[in-house]
C-alpha cells in the first residue's frame, strides 16, 4: 500500500469540499477518480499534495504520516502532480522547467544529471527538440506534456494526474494515454482525475467515484460504471451519463 | 549555443575599468569609477532578490545603511581595520535580512514592496533617535583614523581598491548563484511560487537565503562608501531615492541578468553624470530620468541586455 | 492636564481627517486597479503649489479654489493614466510601481526646476476658535470639515452615481464588468483621475496649515501607506478611520514620548500590520 487516505475532511467557509473520504492505493496501480464538477476531485489532490491543511483526517504515504508536511517535503518524499490549469514557468526554457522537477523532487539531482534526466523525460513525453523554447511559448497540449515531464523528472513513486486529457483532440488523447500506460509500466503508481469516461475506464485498474465530497463508489471500472448510485449521480449531468452508458454498451 | 561565457568578458572588462585611474593617475576618474563600482555592486545584489526571485525590494538601501553603520561604529569605537569591519557590516546586513525575510517575504507583489519601504523608513527613524550612534547628526571620523592606512590620500586609494574587490566578488557571486541549483530554484519561485513549491522547492528557505545574499554585498559597499566619506548620517545611509536608483539600474540593463545589472549600473552612472554636467540638463536631470524610466517600463521592459538577447541568439550565451 | 489632552484630541482629529483625505486617493487607486500610485505624494505637492498660486496670483481663498483643483485634478489624473499606465495595466506590479514612480520623478524634477526646493507658505488669516481652553486656528477647523466633505462626496459618488458604480464593479471583477458593457478603460482612467484629484485637494488644504516644498508630498505619501494598511483597501470609510487613528496617535503619543519617535512608530505599525494582516486591520475578511 503506497497511499492511505483516512477520513479526510475539508471545508471552505460553509462548503464541505471533502467529507470523511477514505481510500487506499496499491503500489503500481492506476486508480481513476471520477465525479461531476465540484465533487471535490481537485480538492482531494490538493489534500494529498499538501496545498492546504485539511480539517480532519490523515494522509499516509509509504507508511509515513504526511498530513502536516508542507508540499515541498511531500514532493521530496515522492509525490508529484500535474495541474488541471497548467502552471508552466513561463520565462524558463522547457529544459529548465523539467530540471526544476528533477532537482527539487525526490530525485534530488544535481544540475548536470538533472539536465540529462530532463532530456530523457522530454523524449519520453514527446517534447524532444523543444528543450530551448521558453515554456510560455508552448501550445496547450505541449504545456500538458510539460506538466507531465516535470512531474516525471522528479522520480516520483506516486503521480497525481489532474485532467491531463482535457482540451486535447482524439489523436492527442490516445498519445497521452500511451504515455500514461508507459509511466505505469515503469512502476509508478498513478492517481488520475478524468472527465472522459471511456478513457479512464479503459486505462484504470480501479475507479473511485466522488459526489459532493463523498466517496460513493469504488471498485473495478465495470463495477463502478454499473453502480446505481454512480449512474444516479451522473443523471444530473446528461453528457456524462450518456458517456457512461455508451461505455457500458461498448464493453457489453 | 555557447553557455556560461558571460564572465569571460565581464571580468576582464571590470578589471580594465578598475585599472584606468591608477594608470592615468586621474583622481576625477577614480571618483567616477568608484561610484560605478558601487552601483554595479548594488544593482547586482538587488538582482538576486528582485531579478532572480521576483521580489521587488523597494527599500533595499536599508542594508547598505545597516552595513555602513555597523562598520563605521566598529572602526570609530574600536579602531577596527576597514576589512574586518566591512565583513562584519556585510554579515550584520545579511543577518538582518534573513530575520526580516522570515516575516516580510510572506507578502507577495506590491505588499512586499510597501513593507520594504516601511522597513527602511522605520530603521531610518530609529537610527535618528539612537544617541550612541550619533542620532540625526550621525558619526564622524577624525583624521587620525586614516593614519593606519598611511594618511587620508592613501586611505582613499585603499577604499577604491577595496570597493573594486567587493564589486568583483559580487558580480562573480551573483553569476554563480544564478547558474546554481539554488538559482534555478529562485527562478522557479519567480515564475510561479506555488508551482515551484509543488515541485519540491523549499520556497521559504530559498527566499530568505536569497534576501540575505542580496543584503550582504550592499552591506559591504556601505561600509566602504562611508569609510571613504568619513561620516555617516541616517538621511544619507537610508536614502529611499538610492533604493529606487538601484531598481532603475536593474530595469535599465535587464531584469534577472548578470550582464544586465552590470550594464544598467554603468549606463546609469554615465547618464546621470552627463545630465549633471551638461548646463542645459543640469537642473532637469530628475525629470529626464523620470521620462527615461517611463519609456523603459512602457516600451522595453526587458532592458538593454534583455533586448539584445531577444534580437540575437548568438549572443545569449555570453549575456546570462 | 485635561485641557492638554482635549487639545491633543481636537488637533489630532482635525489633522487625522486631513490625513484620511490625503490617503483616500491612494486607497481608491490601490483598491480599484491594484496599482500602488507612487506619484501620489507628487500630486499632493502639486496641490500645495496650486494653493500657493491661488493665493498669490489670483487672491483666491484656497477653500474656494479647491473645487477648481478637484476638477482639474480629475483631468490631469486621467491624462496621466493614459500616458503612463494604460499600456501596462495588466503587467506585473513592478511595472506599474515604476511607471508611477517615474511620473513622480517628472513632477518633482520639473517642480524643483521651476519652484526650487525653498520652503513656501501661504498666509490665510481666518481667525481662531476656542474650545475648552484650546485655541484652534480656523484654517485647521475648515480643513477638517472640508476633508469630511470630500470623503462624503466620494461615498456619494461611488455608491449613488452610475460612474461610481462602474468603478466599484471594475474593482470587483474587471472582466465581468467589461462583459456587462462597462468601458473598463475609461472607468480605470476615471478612478485614477479621481484618486489624483483627491490627492491634490488634500495638498491644497494641507498648504493652508503647514509650510511646504515640492518634496513635502513624500511625507504624506508614506503616511498614506500606513493609513491604507490600517484601514484596509477600497473603503473610503477605512481610510478616514485610518487617518483619524494616525492623527490621534501623533498628537496623543507625543504627550508621553519624544516627537522624534513618531515616524519610527508609524512605520513599525505599517510593517507589523502588513505581516500580521495584509488585508488591513479594519478590512472585512
Amino acid at each position: 500500500m503506497i497511499l492511505q487516505v483516512e477520513d479526510v475532511t475539508k471545508t471552505f467557509g460553509g462548503l464541505v469540499a471533502l467529507s470523511d473520504v477514505t481510500f487506499q492505493v496499491e503500489e503500481g496501480e492506476i486508480l481513476g477518480i471520477i465525479g461531476p464538477n465540484g465533487a471535490g476531485k481537485t480538492t482531494l489532490f490538493n489534500a494529498i499534495s499538501g496545498v492546504f491543511k485539511i480539517d480532519k483526517g490523515k494522509v499516509i504515504f509509504k507508511g509515513k504520516e504526511i498530513t502536516k508536511l508542507p508540499p515541498n517535503q511531500r514532493a521530496q518524499l515522492g509525490i508529484a502532480r500535474t495541474h488541471q490549469i497548467v502552471k508552466p514557468l513561463d520565462d524558463l526554457s522547457v529544459v529548465e522547467n523539467v530540471m526544476v522537477g528533477a532537482c527539487f523532487g525526490k530525485g534530488n539531482a544535481g544540475l548536470a544529471s538533472a539536465r540529462r534526466k530532463a532530456g530523457e523525460v522530454l523524449e519520453f513525453v514527446g517534447l524532444e527538440g523543444k528543450g530551448d523554447v521558453l515554456a510560455g511559448k508552448l501550445n496547450v497540449p505541449e504545456k500538458k506534456r510539460l506538466e507531465m515531464a516535470r512531474a516525471l523528472a522528479s522520480d516520483p513513486d506516486l503521480l497525481l494526474l489532474d485532467e491531463v486529457l482535457a482540451g486535447l483532440n482524439p489523436a492527442e488523447i490516445s498519445n497521452m494515454l500511451e504515455v500514461v500506460k508507459a509511466i505505469r509500466n515503469k512502476g509508478i503508481t498513478i492517481l488520475m482525475i478524468e472527465h472522459l469516461m471511456h478513457a479512464i475506464m479503459n486505462v484504470s485498474d480501479r475507479v473511485m467515484a466522488l459526489v459532493y465530497g463523498r466517496k460513493i463508489s469504488e471498485g473495478t471500472p465495470k463495477e463502478v460504471a454499473n453502480d446505481p448510485q454512480v449512474v444516479e449521480a451522473y443523471l444530473g449531468d446528461p453528457e456524462l451519463a450518456i458517456g457512461l452508458l455508451k461505455d457500458k454498451r461498448g464493453r457489453g | 549555443m555557447e553557455r556560461g561565457k558571460t564572465l569571460f568578458w565581464l571580468i576582464p572588462f571590470l578589471v580594465f575599468i578598475v585599472a584606468l585611474p591608477p594608470v592615468t593617475g586621474s583622481v576625477t576618474l577614480r571618483e567616477g569609477i568608484f561610484l560605478i563600482l558601487m552601483y554595479v555592486t548594488l544593482a547586482s545584489s538587488l538582482n538576486v532578490i528582485m531579478g532572480y526571485t521576483g521580489y521587488v525590494s523597494f527599500g533595499h538601501i536599508v542594508f547598505y545603511g545597516i552595513g555602513g553603520y555597523i562598520s563605521f561604529y566598529l572602526m570609530l569605537r574600536d579602531g577596527m581595520h576597514l576589512i574586518p569591519a566591512m565583513i562584519l557590516g556585510g554579515i550584520g546586513a545579511a543577518l538582518a535580512a534573513f530575520a526580516l525575510g522570515e516575516a516580510v517575504l510572506r507578502l507577495r507583489g506590491a505588499f512586499f514592496a510597501i513593507a520594504t519601504i516601511g522597513v527602511n523608513e522605520a530603521v531610518k527613524a530609529l537610527v535618528n533617535n539612537l544617541n550612541f550612534i550619533g542620532g540625526a547628526e550621525g558619526l564622524f571620523f577624525n583624521f587620525s583614523v586614516y593614519k593606519a592606512y598611511g594618511g587620508a590620500a592613501r586611505a582613499i586609494w585603499f577604499s577604491y581598491y577595496t570597493m573594486a574587490a567587493v564589486t568583483l566578488i559580487t558580480v562573480v557571486a551573483s553569476y554563480l548563484i544564478k547558474m546554481s541549483k539554488f538559482g534555478l530554484g529562485l527562478r522557479a519561485i519567480r515564475e510561479d511560487e506555488d508551482a515551484a513549491i509543488i515541485l519540491g522547492v523549499n520556497a521559504k528557505r530559498y527566499k530568505s537565503l536569497a534576501y540575505a545574499a542580496s543584503a550582504f554585498f550592499p552591506g559591504m559597499a556601505g561600509a566602504v562608501f562611508f569609510f571613504k566619506a568619513g561620516n555617516i548620517e541616517p538621511h544619507d545611509a537610508f536614502h529611499l531615492i538610492k533604493s529606487i536608483e538601484m531598481i532603475f539600474m536593474v530595469m535599465l540593463g535587464g531584469y534577472g541578468n548578470v550582464a544586465g545589472a552590470f550594464t544598467g549600473a554603468l549606463v546609469y552612472e554615465r547618464l546621470k553624470g552627463f545630465l549633471l554636467v551638461n548646463p542645459l540638463f543640469k537642473n532637469l536631470h530628475m525629470a529626464i530620468s523620470g521620462v527615461v524610466l517611463l519609456l523603459i517600463v512602457l516600451f522595453m521592459p526587458q532592458g538593454i541586455i534583455g533586448f539584445i538577447r531577444e534580437k540575437s541568439k548568438k549572443l545569449r550565451g555570453v549575456l546570462e | 492636564m485635561l485641557a492638554t489632552w482635549l487639545g491633543a484630541v481636537l488637533n489630532g482629529t482635525l489633522l487625522g481627517l486631513l490625513y484620511g483625505l490625503a490617503a483616500i486617493g491612494l486607497n481608491l487607486i490601490w483598491g480599484v486597479m491594484n496599482v500602488i500610485n507612487l506619484s501620489h505624494g507628487a500630486f499632493i505637492a502639486l496641490g500645495m503649489f496650486a494653493a500657493y498660486f491661488m493665493v498669490h496670483s489670483f487672491h483666491l481663498s484656497p477653500f474656494i479654489g479647491v473645487f477648481a483643483v478637484l476638477v482639474m485634478g480629475v483631468f490631469l489624473g486621467m491624462a496621466t493614466y493614459f500616458v503612463s499606465l494604460h499600456r501596462i495595466i495588466s503587467a506585473p506590479e513592478l511595472s506599474t510601481l515604476l511607471a508611477t514612480y517615474s511620473v513622480s520623478l517628472v513632477i518633482i524634477g520639473l517642480g524643483t526646476f521651476i519652484f526650487t526646493t525653498n520652503p513656501r507658505a501661504i498666509d490665510v488669516r481666518m481667525g481662531a476658535l476656542s474650545i475648552g481652553g484650546t485655541v484652534l486656528p480656523m484654517t485647521r477647523v475648515l480643513t477638517g470639515l472640508f476633508s469630511v466633505g470630500f470623503i462624503l462626496w466620494l461615498y456619494y459618488f461611488l455608491y449613488r452615481t452610475w460612474s461610481g458604480k462602474a468603478i466599484r464593479a471594475v474593482s470587483m471583477n474587471r472582466d465581468a464588468a467589461e462583459l456587462m458593457g462597462i468601458n473598463t478603460t475609461i472607468t480605470l482612467a476615471l478612478a485614477f483621475g479621481i484618486g489624483v484629484a483627491l490627492a491634490m485637494t488634500a495638498g491644497v488644504l494641507a498648504a493652508t496649515i503647514f509650510p511646504f516644498t515640492i518634496l513635502s508630498g513624500g511625507g504624506y505619501e508614506l503616511k498614506s501607506f500606513v493609513i491604507c494598511v490600517l484601514g484596509g483597501l477600497g473603503s473610503p470609510l477605512g481610510a478616514m478611520i485610518g487617518g483619524l487613528i494616525l492623527g490621534l496617535i501623533e498628537n496623543l503619543i507625543t504627550l508621553q514620548i519624544p516627537t522624534s519617535y513618531v515616524p519610527f512608530l508609524e512605520f513599525a505599525i505599517l510593517v507589523f500590520i502588513l505581516v500580521v494582516r495584509p488585508t488591513g486591520l479594519l478590512a472585512r475578511r
